[in-house]
């Protein structure tokens, strides 16, 4: 099995993938983005394809119950935003409204991780990074559920893409054990690097 | 009389948007090539020996780098193009 880090940068590399997406996408407008069909299903089915690969990792890497269900949680509402984006791309899902279901994951997602990190901020890199990207993925949520309301804002999309970019950038910056800041918990075992 | 071509006029002329498209996947793949340096030690590849088969295959600054080419070469050529042609149809 591969070290649960290891994980983290792999989908720290799906968010990288599905910021460029939607920063392409602000910039030339949903029309023009969805001209060709390949390219209006690509983040709605990457964005699925990652809540489904979070079962796995729920199955496989969680060590307590609270971390299965977080990773349950993240696993559920990617697969449902991813869903319904996936539906509207289809022309099966009509109303606008299912895209509330992007800032709806974003936001229980950044609860269940911070709900799930037991230890405080500067325990090690692991915990400052599950509280860091909670909290921007529970303010942030603010900026999909504003694109919902105004699609064709460059600003505002572009803003989503860059929150994008933020939580990628956490994720590749997480370790197992590692000091943060230059603070690391006894408890928390000796550093691998 | 015009006795050669002006090729500063026959140069393709990219709207800010195209040109912000065209940017996003460079932009990406040099910031993974900055991060490499920054970290070499990221790179497992650059010291292979005691290193497992996981450790060889997560290479997170490659990554970033394979990212932003994909979308240079596979993404943004066509979302260029058809950006280009709205703009055509535009202007029609």
């Amino acid at each position: 099995m591969p070290p649960s880090e290891h994980v983290h940068w792999w989908f720290a590399t799906g968010f990288l993938v599905l910021a460029l997406c939607f920063a392409a996408r602000a910039a030339v407008g949903p029309e023009v983005w969805d001209r060709r069909p390949w390219r209006r299903y690509l983040f709605p089915g990457l964005l699925f394809g990652m809540g489904l690969l979070m079962f796995p990792v729920m199955v496989f890497f969680t060590s307590s119950t609270i971390h299965m269900v977080a990773h349950g949680v993240w696993a559920e509402t990617m697969m449902l935003a991813g869903g319904a984006s996936l539906g509207l791309a289809a022309g099966k899902l009509k109303s606008p409204l299912w895209n509330l279901t992007i800032p709806l994951g974003l936001f229980a997602g950044g609860v269940a991780i911070l709900v799930h990190e037991q230890n405080g901020w500067f325990y090690s890199r692991a915990a400052f990074g599950h509280h860091l990207i909670g909290w921007i993925a529970v303010v942030g949520a603010i900026i999909p559920l504003v694109l919902v309301f105004r699609p064709r804002s460059i600003a505002v999309g572009v803003c989503f893409a860059a929150l994008l970019v933020s939580i990628s950038t956490v994720l590749y910056a997480d370790r197992d054990t590692a000091p943060i800041f230059g603070h690391l918990s006894r408890e928390a075992g000796h550093p691998h690097r | 009389m015009q006795i050669s071509t002006d090729l500063s006029r026959s140069a393709i002329r990219r709207s800010g948007r195209a040109r912000f498209v065209l940017s996003l996947g460079p932009v990406c793949a040099l910031a993974g090539v900055v991060w490499a340096l920054l970290q070499p030690y990221r790179i497992t590849l650059l010291h292979p020996y005691g290193q497992g088969f996981w450790w060889l295959l997560s290479e997170p600054p490659i990554y970033v780098v394979l990212v932003g080419l994909a979308f240079h070469w596979l993404v943004a050529p066509g979302v260029v193009e058809d950006l280009e042609e709205a703009e055509r149809e535009r202007r029609l």
